[in-house]
């Protein structure tokens, strides 16, 4: 199976800045600066069908388009390494394997898109991760692919890296800039939009390090092979899941978009664990409603995931075998969101809190069962929030309520956790 | 009515030198707040009072600003901690994978609970989620090295390995 992030990968360790270019690498940022126009880049990224690889899967290249074309001064790109999300553990495998990829793709996205100074906003906890990309970043300056005068192309960008002083609304790209600024990360109003007005004001980029690594390939090889090696017709190249809990294979792993959630557990995760068998999973990092055994023939693609009442999400699998309490789950989920609610907005502030507490009682035996109706009742009104996070935190809600409601009513009326 | 007085506050005596050099480094970046604090956190295992009052002076921001950064931010603390500071991934995949029963034996064999000190400052202890290393779960850290796949037996040998280590 084509690699396209992982081609350059060495056993054990990262590959160097020798051997990637000697694999191919850095050949896209050649032919970019000498054959092609920043229209051309961007229009490969819009044909492509590239699409943010954070979570919400948002078409990269139109999010380059909405950049004002003709205004002048500043305007930034940020790389969004803010990876807090539970389950996901994509990008530090990437970044550990290889941070030349991320780093050519930035310089290509700043070219498309006419930026001089990118960020790299990485959480922290990544330090081998963040080493490396300084690493790559003198290396690529040192061989003149970033700087002043890049390739002698008359084209100069900067790459800044900065270290998140640790919270998961970092993540949320508005909630980011304010982070990069130095206050507290609230997240913005919307309009304007980032790629209006963005940091410091001006006119701003945020995305994934999945899909900025994703670029150079789709400038090498061009937007139709990229996205042929999605399985499915409306599917757009590979996707990195990292799947953890009950399955044999915990590693990141680059698959084809479009493969079906059992193709996934059962081939590149091994199947279940010894004498485990398989329950449910979160399909795409804690905030995305669980998939069961019924969702096995699911395609593993935005829009198809989508349509089966969760989202793809980070690529972070969690799976659960038979023996997981869900409302534990849950509770566990809800725990990590209600701490994490930056506090700007009252619904989510007071409601993640809320169903934290009628779960805790739940779990604890003490639930009602009019409890269920209050939690349904959340799910509905915690989408009507500030930002994206209280939604999200309702997506594991949402599938429980779903999926398993009669395990929560099992422990509202045997007033216990059935499995402990 | 009582007359006690209102609560005091108490003025640490701290050397300044490290943190007015982090403020030397940063003072002309745009965007200086997080990088200084980050700094001087480093510097001090703590953000100090008198060096808040400091950065509050040499960056023109008021110090509830900075309060406001300080306290929104899971890096930065306002109180000494321990030389050591243990991590353990409460997230789902580590739950999913016993991380409690992990919690519960560090909290044993430790006598501390959650974001506290023991009183020799070597140790502190933290539940954290999510740590971004799912497929080794239950994980831990201890300062900046990461423990995999955990077992009741590991936290008694992690323990005794940092028993013996020094304190600078």
């Amino acid at each position: 199976m084509e690699q396209v992030l992982f081609r350059h990968n060495k056993p054990g360790r990262p590959v160097t800045f020798a051997e990637y270019c000697a694999e191919g690498g850095f050949a896209a940022l050649h032919k970019a600066l000498k054959e092609l126009s920043p229209d051309d880049v961007q229009r490969a990224v819009i044909d492509s069908g590239l699409r943010g690889r954070g979570g919400a899967g948002f078409p990269t290249g139109k999010k380059w388009s909405f950049v004002p074309r003709d205004l002048p001064g500043p305007r930034y790109l940020i790389c969004n390494c803010d990876e807090m999300e539970p389950g996901t553990y994509k990008d530090r495998a990437l970044l550990e394997a290889n941070p030349y990829s991320l780093v050519e793709g930035m310089v290509l996205a700043g070219y498309a898109i006419g930026v001089s100074h990118a960020f790299i906003f990485i959480r922290r906890g990544y330090e081998l991760p963040a080493a490396n990309l300084r690493h790559a970043i003198a290396e690529a300056k040192e061989a003149g692919l970033l700087g002043r005068n890049i390739l002698g192309s008359g084209f100069s960008m900067e790459i800044d890296i900065h270290l998140s002083a640790g919270r998961y609304i970092c993540g949320e790209e508005t909630a980011l800039m304010n982070a990069l600024e130095g206050v507290r990360a609230n997240p913005r109003a919307k309009p304007p939009f980032p790629a209006v007005k963005g940091l410091w004001g001006r006119p701003t980029v945020v995305n994934n390090v999945e899909t900025l690594a994703n670029v150079p390939y789709i400038v090498a090889n061009g937007a139709t092979r990229f996205k042929g090696l999605a399985t499915t017709p409306e599917g757009s190249g590979m996707k990195l899941f990292c799947p953890s809990g009950h399955v044999r294979n915990t590693v990141c792993m680059e698959l084809p978009l479009g493969m079906t959630l059992g193709e996934i557990i059962d081939g590149p995760c091994g199947g279940m664990l010894p004498g485990k068998k398989f329950k449910a999973c979160i399909p795409g990092g804690a905030s995305t409603p669980y998939f069961t055994a019924d969702h096995f023939n699911v395609p593993m693609d935005f829009d198809a995931v989508a349509k089966a009442g969760s989202r793809l999400g980070t690529g972070g699998i969690v799976v659960f075998d038979e023996q997981t309490c869900m409302v534990g789950a849950t509770l566990n989920l809800t725990q990590f969101f209600a701490r994490e609610s930056c506090g700007w907005c009252t619904p989510c502030r007071e409601g993640l809190p809320y169903v934290r507490e009628i779960l805790t009682r739940i779990e604890a035996g003490g639930g009602e069962p009019e409890d269920i109706e209050i939690l349904r009742e959340h799910v509905h009104y915690l989408n009507y929030t500030f930002c994206a996070l209280a939604p999200g935190a309702m997506g594991p809600v949402e599938g429980l309520l779903q999926l398993f409601e009669d395990e929560i009513r099992e422990h509202i009326t045997k007033r216990r956790c059935p499995f402990r | 009515m009582s007359n006690a007085p209102a609560e005091e506050i108490t003025t640490e005596e701290v050397d300044l030198t490290a943190a007015n050099h982090v403020i030397d480094k940063y003072l002309t970046l745009h965007g200086n707040l997080m990088p200084v604090l980050q700094g001087i956190q480093d510097e001090y295992g703590y953000v100090p009072r008198p060096a808040i009052d400091l950065v509050a002076d040499r960056l023109n921001i008021y110090p509830s600003q900075i309060f406001g950064v300080l306290t929104f931010y899971a890096q930065f603390h306002l109180k000494p901690r321990g030389r050591f500071i243990i991590r353990v991934c409460v997230g789902t995949a580590c739950h999913v994978q016993g991380a409690s029963r992990i919690v519960e034996t560090f909290f044993d064999k430790l006598h501390i609970g959650h974001a506290e000190t023991t009183p020799d400052l070597r140790y502190t202890f933290e539940k954290v989620a999510c740590l971004g290393a799912c497929g080794m779960a239950p994980l831990a850290m201890v300062n900046d090295a990461t423990y995999g796949k955990m077992t009741v037996q590991k936290v008694e040998e992690i323990i005794a390995d940092y028993n013996q280590r020094p304190m600078k």
